[in-house]
């Protein structure tokens, strides 16, 4: 078993590398208010702008509150808050994606000339004026990235479902007199969901960067709520000082982006997938 | 090769006016009314008449499939309305910014091309040597640093340290090093990669090979095969990521405090400004489709295959 374990790791290693990253994430994201040695929001102006010391392992930012307490909150905003996305985006695209390539006809060509309507935008700026027109604000931004994000998913899904309508095996269901329903269901869906995990992984290092983008430009999460993006908007006005105020932050957006997108080529690599990087979208 | 031309021509108007509709939509479906929005802009406290006027003037009283159409109209004639902060017509003040954008956008593009050319072509044809891997570890960094960081690093070393280039505002080419090179980095990463992943392709084709048996020279083969046929795929790149600087450069702009229409776009949107909004996510949305029917028009020259399968643009 350990030996098997073994091998594993070392065909694998890229994969098991960014998996044991994304697993320290997701421990810190739940166990963050364990971990941090203080509340990220208790303000203490007597201790403000520190250096790192033992109380305040990365020091204090410029309302002292404390840097290593806000990272880990702040690794809560930003997952818990990509993860909304991508689960959101992936539900109505794969409903979407299903439901025209499924019914092809007119049903499908409405619905994928809208999609071409999203995408003739390049994506941060549909995001942009989705937020501007509704009022800057975490709700409308996360609105305006799941709108944003839905057709991606919805694309490759029709192409996968078109793909599987040809197959003999459905063919076979539809003479046997499988419901649309079951069809869907028992075949489809399976089918579906490997291009689809990879994908995933490669949505959710955009989400990360997009969301980060919009607080760094105080159109996303607001202050208080500790937020990575957030955090390098706060302490730019410190880069004389303190420069090490935004240096952390942003370390932490790389490092989980560089993750996901790493773990997720790798993946497609793997598994033969061409997502459509032939389009040159950085994720 | 004419029809062609015309036919990808024609396929960006419906494209484009599924644009005009979404941006219509998102207006009309904003909790905020323009007219509510105009007078708030303009610091006026909204009385009952005061809207019903400004309603009005915008036409918002008629129907919507009246108004959409006159936006339409409007739209063609690049009359975006009048912005609600400046009381200026939108495109004048637009076009007045688009200056300092064009020369930043373009200079980074130069930066972009002239660094992953060699280094992507290089990486294809040495794999894995130093080289591929430094290659390969740029491309997935530059991918994945958050862009405003990356502006503030740099801000740190070469501005507060070492003093080399100012911090912000535009002026003399100074100005210029350090947004450009925050601007170019994902596009480097980005081209290396198309470019490296060709580049390795086109080495498996059987014309390399034959090259080889016939005796032509390594360096003849690489560079006047290899290369050439290698870069189409960036060509298609390229036209992608217009669309990827013009939004890069609105945080690039915010980080730098660079004088371009994409500062203005951020105060627009704080000030709820919506005609410039709209006006600039129109013109963004026509730009990237303009640049893609150029990139295929180019391909399409050289790669003569694309007109006679007659291949679409998806």
């Amino acid at each position: 078993m350990i030996e098997r374990l073994g091998v594993m790791v070392r065909s694998q290693k890229v994969i098991v590398f960014c998996s044991v990253i994304l697993a320290l994430f997701l421990l810190i994201t739940i166990f963050a208010p364990w971990i941090a040695p203080h509340d990220p929001n208790l303000v203490n102006v007597t201790a403000k702008l520190q250096g790192s010391s033992l109380a305040y392992p990365l020091g204090t930012d410029h309302l002292g509150r404390c840097t290593l307490s806000r990272i880990l909150y702040g690794a809560r905003t930003s997952l818990g808050f990509a993860t909304l996305i991508f689960i959101s985006s992936l539900s109505i695209g794969l409903i979407i994606g299903l439901i025209a390539g499924y019914k092809g006809g007119w049903v499908d060509q409405a619905l994928m000339r809208f999609a071409d309507g999203v995408m003739a935008f390049p994506d941060l700026l549909l995001v942009l004026g989705l937020v501007g027109i509704w009022g800057a604000g975490l709700r409308q931004v996360l609105i305006a990235l799941i709108f944003v994000q839905w057709v991606y998913y919805a694309r490759i899904i029709r192409g996968v479902v078109l793909s599987l309508k040809e197959q003999s095996y459905i063919t076979a269901a539809k003479i046997s007199g499988s419901s649309q329903w079951k069809i869907i269901m028992k075949h489809i869906i399976p089918n579906v969901l490997p291009p689809l995990a990879i994908m995933a992984t490669l949505e959710m290092g955009w989400a990360i960067m997009h969301l980060s983008s919009m607080s760094f430009l105080g159109l996303g999460v607001q202050p208080p709520i500790p937020e990575w993006g957030a955090m390098i908007h706060e302490g730019k006005s410190y880069i004389r000082t303190n420069p090490l105020l935004m240096v952390y932050p942003g370390l932490m957006i790389m490092l989980v982006v560089v993750t996901f997108n790493l773990l997720g080529e790798t993946l497609s690599e793997r598994f033969g997938l061409n997502t459509d990087n032939k389009e040159g979208r950085v994720k | 090769m004419g029809t062609y031309i015309v036919k990808r021509m024609l396929t960006i108007v419906p494209i484009f006016l599924i644009a005009t509709l979404i941006t219509f939509g998102m207006i009309h479906l904003s909790p905020v009314d323009p007219a509510e929005a105009y007078l708030a802009a303009a610091n006026i406290q909204p009385t009952a008449e005061m809207l019903a006027q400004k309603r009005q003037e915008f036409g918002l009283d008629q129907p919507l499939l009246v108004q959409y159409v006159n936006s339409v109209i409007q739209i063609s004639k690049f009359d975006f309305g009048v912005s609600y902060v400046t009381n200026k017509p939108v495109w004048e003040e637009v076009s007045s910014r688009l200056p300092a954008t064009i020369e930043l956008t373009l200079a980074s593009l130069v930066i972009a091309i002239v660094v992953s050319i060699p280094l992507g072509f290089l990486a294809g044809v040495r794999k894995n040597k130093e080289i591929d891997h430094f290659s390969r570890f740029l491309s997935y960094f530059g991918a994945s640093i958050p862009s405003f960081w990356f502006g503030y690093l740099l801000i740190f070393f070469f501005s507060v340290k070492l003093d080399l280039f100012p911090v912000e505002g535009i002026g003399t080419w100074k100005h210029l090093v350090l947004p450009a090179i925050t601007l170019a980095l994902p596009l480097i990463a980005l081209y290396t990669r198309l470019l490296r992943a060709s580049v390795l392709e086109n080495l498996q084709e059987p014309y390399v090979l034959f090259a080889r048996t016939r005796g032509i020279h390594e360096k003849s083969i690489m560079g006047k095969h290899v290369l050439r046929s290698a870069i189409s795929p960036m060509i298609t790149g390229l036209g992608m990521n217009l669309g990827k600087l013009m939004t890069g450069a609105i945080i690039v702009e915010a980080v730098f405090s660079w004088p371009g229409f994409g500062r203005y776009f951020i105060e627009a949107i704080f000030n709820r400004d919506v005609p410039v909004i709209q006006c600039y996510v129109l013109l963004a949305a026509g730009l990237f489709l303009i640049s893609n029917l150029i990139v295929d028009i180019i391909q399409m020259y050289i790669d003569p295959r694309i007109s006679r399968e007659g291949r679409q643009f998806q």
